[in-house]
Formats: structure tokens, sequence, C-alpha cells
């Protein structure tokens, strides 16, 4: 039965268990679909999207054009440099002229926290956050989350940990919210200033040492460190991060087996996540960036109005 | 000779600690006694309080510069039909009001346009930057009724300690906007469990408790009145507590929306919840609340801060700060403080918005003794109604109170013996 009744996926925080158990399933069934010969199903066929990334992404949008490409819809890519916010125009104004070319999906990165909540309050169109400022990144984490439930054949009682900079992380958050949800033990990892206590409102716990959770977790979540864009007083270095929180090959070594390695990408090699450890047996990401195809048609699929899955 | 009789009322006037079920007469503008014969007008307020009309120290009519988010005309209709017969204009204009010229072009500008009264504030600073002491001298003379560089918060504690100290060669109270830019950095909200479920920015509570500590130290030391505008956090009220029962000559105003709301608002990213300071967390609320019952707030004000539609409408941490609010605050205060939470009685609300402020900026207003400016408004304490802000006078409609029910409201504001508003 279709429980989905959403136009738009703005976050997971507001959806129900349900609703992302049903994202989960039906991304299942469209996962086959990529590892056919003819790559391509009929169900958008006819409808527009529009990718429209205020700010630069290229995994999250080749993904979602992929995604839409295998359901037949027409995609048309536009950036911030391309686009008339340059000359001033407001997001309102450029997302009213996409509606009116009669675009049915718009996929909105922005880096204004709630910008999606803002055009999906607005426009007819189907609005899928692609990640905006630091709220939620939520094809992100339907995709980390359904990497877990394939590897693990579960999410309900794994534990999960999500190393590195919450605080400015939309990853983080779509995680938190998606795996509390489905009944996983989230502890958040990484220094007091990028990991406040005030997250364990949430329902999640916080601690400051890596090495702490090695030896429980059933998944290492590593986040991007993004040291350029970060105000200096977070935190003293690169050096230092990586003595504390960096998943060395030592404590690689200490991780439960079966335990796996995430990462949203682009990786660091060497920073928060040591080359070797990258490539390595326990590492799922590249499976990561595959499902993120499979979980964003069913997205796609999903809030466009898609009926019945594929065979 | 024109008289006024007032009848069937309950006059409530704080500053002369009078209640009581009597007529008020207005002869030429002017409270008077009855001076016997018959009234050419005569108000019937069977069922209503008769107060001294209603002051709001801070107030944005964002004339000149500004005069597509509101006018001295409209901001002062949407006072009078928030029962206010007295707004303060704060400084943040475009120019600044930083020098007599400006002051004087607003006085003008208000003698045409207004139809409530107007006082102007003039600004700490020149250009409000926070770096050099704006003319007093002459601000005074062409008739501020206090010093503020509103919307922005002196950083240099030197400069600020020399503001309040030159200022009180003139007897000046100065007003700050209590804001250290560093901690706050680009906060948009209050810093706590809804910034970082939303992952918008954070505006600490302490951003605002350093200014209002640095201001407690800067009165005492000039010995002269720091007023602490817009107090947010509960921390700000413990520390104006503390200095206050020590004498020193510190003090706070609150607005409605700071007691009226908190910051779990913010999760629909609407921004006619985004203020500065912003709304923050219950418990902030009940230590507001409490300063009010106790005395440590002494001034009610909305902060109204109009913006037009088009201005809101971006994202949420591109939009304007502020709010508009003079038409509900009283209603706002009216409903939480006298009615649902009964933390004061009417007649201090009334002289929380009357006496109180009147004091603060030595305003020959905000009483109804014999021989006052005949500023008077009527109060339905019990009226019910539901604000809608298609209905608002002001020219701008970014308020957060579409569609709120309150019990108590202004419903006749007389200016100088003139009805200017009347529900």
């Amino acid at each position: 039965m279709n429980i989905w009744k959403r136009k738009d996926l703005i976050g997971l925080d507001e959806l129900s268990a349900e609703e992302i158990q049903f994202l989960l399933d039906t991304a299942t069934a469209f996962k086959g679909v990529g590892e056919r010969s003819l790559k391509k199903v009929p169900a958008l066929r006819g409808k527009t999207l529009v990718n429209f990334f205020v700010e630069p992404s290229t995994r999250t949008r080749t993904s979602f054009e992929i995604a839409a490409m295998r359901l037949s819809a027409d995609v048309v890519n536009i950036s911030a440099t391309a686009s008339s916010l340059q000359k001033g125009e407001t997001l309102k104004d450029t997302a009213l002229n996409l509606q009116a070319l009669h675009a049915d999906i718009i996929v909105l990165r922005h880096s204004s926290a709630g910008s999606p909540r803002f055009l999906a309050d607005r426009l007819n169109a189907s609005i899928i956050n692609g990640g905006d400022g630091a709220h939620e990144h939520p094809t992100q984490g339907l995709l980390d989350i359904f990497t877990m439930r394939e590897k693990h054949g579960r999410i309900a009682g794994l534990h999960v940990a999500i190393v590195g900079d919450i605080l400015f992380s939309r990853v983080a958050r779509s995680n938190i919210h998606g795996l509390l949800k489905l009944g996983a033990r989230v502890t958040l990892v990484g220094p007091t200033t990028l990991v406040p206590r005030g997250f364990e409102k949430l329902g999640v716990r916080v601690v400051h040492r890596l090495d702490d959770v090695l030896e429980e977790a059933d998944v290492i979540n590593l986040l991007r460190i993004q040291h350029e864009r970060q105000r200096k007083e977070y935190f003293p270095g690169l050096g230092e991060y990586i003595s504390l929180f960096g998943l060395t090959k030592a404590r690689a070594a200490r991780l439960k087996p079966g335990c796996l390695v995430m990462h949203p990408g682009p990786i660091n090699r060497g920073v928060e996540i040591d080359s070797d450890v990258a490539d390595g047996d326990r590492s799922v990401i590249l499976q990561q960036v595959t499902n993120g195809i499979a979980v964003r048609m069913a997205v796609l699929y999903l809030c466009a109005g898609g009926a019945g899955l594929p065979t | 000779m024109k008289s006024i009789r007032i009848t069937n009322g309950r006059i409530i006037d704080p500053a002369s600690n009078r209640d009581e079920s009597a007529d008020l007469w207005i002869v030429d503008g002017k409270i008077a006694a009855d001076p016997g014969g018959p009234a050419d007008e005569t108000i019937d307020a069977a069922g209503l309080v008769v107060a001294p009309g209603l002051i709001d120290i801070h107030v944005h009519l964002r004339e000149p510069g500004q005069s597509h988010k509101e006018t001295i005309g409209t901001g002062t209709r949407a006072a009078a039909a928030g029962g206010f017969t007295t707004v303060v204009a704060m400084p943040n204009t475009t120019p600044a009001a930083d020098s007599a010229a400006t002051i004087t072009w607003i006085q003008e500008r208000a003698k045409a346009q207004a139809i409530v009264n107007v006082f102007c504030t003039g600004a700490i600073t020149k250009g409000l930057q926070g770096e050099e002491l704006a003319p007093y001298g002459s601000l005074v003379a062409a008739g501020v009724v206090a010093l503020t560089d509103d919307g922005r918060c002196v950083q240099n504690h030197e400069v600020m300690r020399r503001a309040v100290e030159y200022a009180r060669m003139f007897e000046m109270p100065v007003m700050d906007h209590c804001q250290d830019y560093s901690l706050v950095g680009n906060g948009v909200m209050h810093e706590g469990e809804w910034s970082l479920r939303l992952g918008l920015p954070g505006w600490p509570r302490m951003g605002e408790e350093m200014i209002v500590a640095r201001n407690i130290m800067i009165a005492e030391l000039c010995n002269s009145p720091i007023h602490c505008q817009h107090v947010s956090s509960g921390g700000s009220v413990r520390l104006i507590r503390e200095a206050r029962s020590r004498g020193i000559p510190i003090s706070g105003e609150v607005c409605p929306h700071h007691v009226a709301l908190t910051d779990a608002s913010l999760a629909t990213f609407d921004t006619n919840f985004k203020m500065n300071p912003p709304l923050r967390a219950p418990e902030d609320v009940e230590a507001i609340l409490e300063g009010i019952a106790d005395g440590t707030l002494n001034i009610l004000c909305s902060d109204h801060a109009p913006h037009a539609a088009y201005e809101k409408e971006v994202e949420f941490d591109q939009a304007p700060f502020g709010i508009t609010g003079i038409e509900t605050e009283f209603s706002t205060f009216c409903d939480l403080l006298v009615h649902k939470r009964k933390l004061i009685p009417l007649e201090r609300l009334i002289a929380l918005y009357t006496s109180e402020p009147a004091r603060l900026l030595k305003l020959d207003r905000g009483t109804l003794a014999t021989g006052a400016p005949a500023d008077v408004t009527l109060i339905d304490p019990g009226l019910e109604w539901t604000f809608d802000k298609n209905e608002s006078l002001s020219l701008s409609h970014n308020t957060p109170f579409h569609g709120h029910t309150w019990t108590g409201r202004a419903v006749r504001t007389i200016v100088g013996g003139k009805t200017v508003w009347a529900l």
C-alpha cells in the first residue's frame, strides 16, 4: 500500500518511521533497475526535473540526474552562477520562473537552512531538498540508512557512531533523525566545539573520545572536516584533529567485526579517514554512492506521484 | 473653550495613585477639574478603563529614508490603533538620527503627518558606527529624549563609557541594544535545542548578558542611567535585578514576543518570527515574567520594526530582523500578564506603559493629573478579539501574531483632547 502522501521531501525530522521504511523499501525495488543492462523505466516519462543547485555540488547533482534519467524524466541543471540569482533575482522569483516553465520537480541545494521549506510552501512543484545549510540532507541520510540496512539487515538496535563536525553538518542531522526513528542508537563523536552537549536533547549520546566507541559501534559514519570553511576557533588544526578523531589504521583495527565504515564524501584522505581504511574491506563508501541513485529514484518517484512499484 | 467629559469609566492613573470610578474632564486639550456646566462632548466609558495615553518608547517609524517599510503617518496610525498616544522613534533611519538637522526633519514631518506624539532619540555615535560620539549638546537642544544606537550596539567599552559619562552632563538616559558582536557572530536565532535541530546559526544568551553586565558596570561607574532595550535572556533579568537592588541606575524593557513566543516557533522557518534579539527558550520566558512581576523590568514596549513583504520573503538567514507589534502589544501583555498568568493587576500593566516610561525619559506624559496634556486611552480589559494582519494600519504586515486571539484591548485613543482612533 502506498502510504506516501507528500509532494515534497524537506527532511527526515518530519517523516514518520513508516514513511522512511516505505522510502527504503521503494528504493530496494528500484535498485535492481540500475543492475540491468537497460537501466531505464518509464515511471516519470514526460516529467521535468530541475536540478537547482545554488551551492555547488557534483556528487549529489549527478546522482539526482542519473536517478531522474533512469525514471525517464527530462532533466535541466541550473547552478547559481548560471542563474539570475547572480543578477539579484530573489530565490522566490527564480523558483516561480521555474514553475512557469512547468518544472514538475525541483531539487534544491542551497546554503541557507530552510530554503526548501520556503519553496515548498509557495510552489506547486515537488521540492526535494538536496541539502540546505546545516539543516538537512535527507537523501544522503536515506542512502546512508539504506546502506546500513542492506549490510546489517536491520536498523533497529544498531549502534551508529557519527564522527566529526556535527554542528555544521546537514548529513549528520538527517542521519540522526532517520536512525532514531527506526530504532538505532546514535552516538555523536567529535570535539566539544563541534558536538555541543545540546545535541543530547535530540535523543543521542555525545562523546568526545573516538576511542570510546570503536569497540561497540556497528557503523562508523565519518563526516568531512571542512577546516577551510570553518572559523579557526573551533579546533586548533588538522594535525590535532587527526590525532583525536581521525580513523587511523590503528583505530580501525579495533573496530568490531562487521562494523561498516561510511563517509558521505568527498573524503579527505589522511584527515578524517586513513587512506587505506577508506579503501579497505569495511569501507562501503562507494556502495553508498551507488545506493544513492536507488534512493533518489524512490524519492523522485514517490514525490512526483508515481503509482505502483516496478516489477 | 472646548470641554469633554468622559463618564461612567474607571479611572486608573498610576502616576497619581488613582483608581476610582469618576468623570474625567478635558478642557482645551488638557486634563481639567470639572468646569461646571454641560460638556461640549460626552464620551460614555461604561465598562471601560480610562487610562493615561499609553507610551511606547521603542518604535521604528522608518523615516527618513525607509518609507517603503513605514512612514511617520502610517506608523502613528498603527500606534493609535494599539492605544498609544506617544511613541519614541529609534534613530536607525537613513540617514541615522545623529544630528540636529535630522531630528528637526523628523519633528517637522511628525507635525505634518503624525496623529500621536512622536519623541525622538538621538544616536550615541555618529552614523551608529560605535566609534565617535554624536553631538549630544545639539541633539538635546533639538529635543531628543534619550540616546541610543538601537539596531546596533556600541562594542568598544571605552566609547560606551565616555558616551554615558558625557550624556550625564545633559541628564540624558542612554538606551542600549545589548549585543556582543563577537559572541553573536552570524547568529539568527536563539542558540539552543532548536538552532541545533534546524541548523541555523545560534545567537547565544551570553551575547546579550555580556553587554548587560557591561552596562551595569558603566552605569555604576558614571552614576548615570542606562536602559537595556528588549531584554530577551533570563540571565539579563538576574543581572539587572541584582544591580537594581544595589541602587545602580539600570533598567530593562520587555517586548511582547519575548514572552508570548519561544524559539520553537521557528520550526517552519517563517521569517515573521525572526527578530533581534531572538525568541528564546521557555526558561527565559519564565525569568522575564518573574522580572516583570517583581519590578526588575519596568517598561513594556513593542520594538515595532516594519519591513516590506518582499524584504522578509527570502531565505531565513538573509531576511532582515524585526517584526511589527504596536497594534498588538497591549493586548498580548494584557492577555498574558493580567488574565492568563495573573502576574500583575491591570493597574500595574498600565503603569508599565505610562508612568514608568514617562519617568525614565522625563516626559510630561503618562498621567491624568490636572493640567497634563489630555492623552487618554480607553481600555476594555475584557474584550476578546482576533488580530487580522490585513486590517493592520501599519504599512508592513510582518507580524507573527496573525490570527491570535487575546482578551483586553484599547478601544479609543485620545491625543491632546482629540480622538484619533476608536474601535
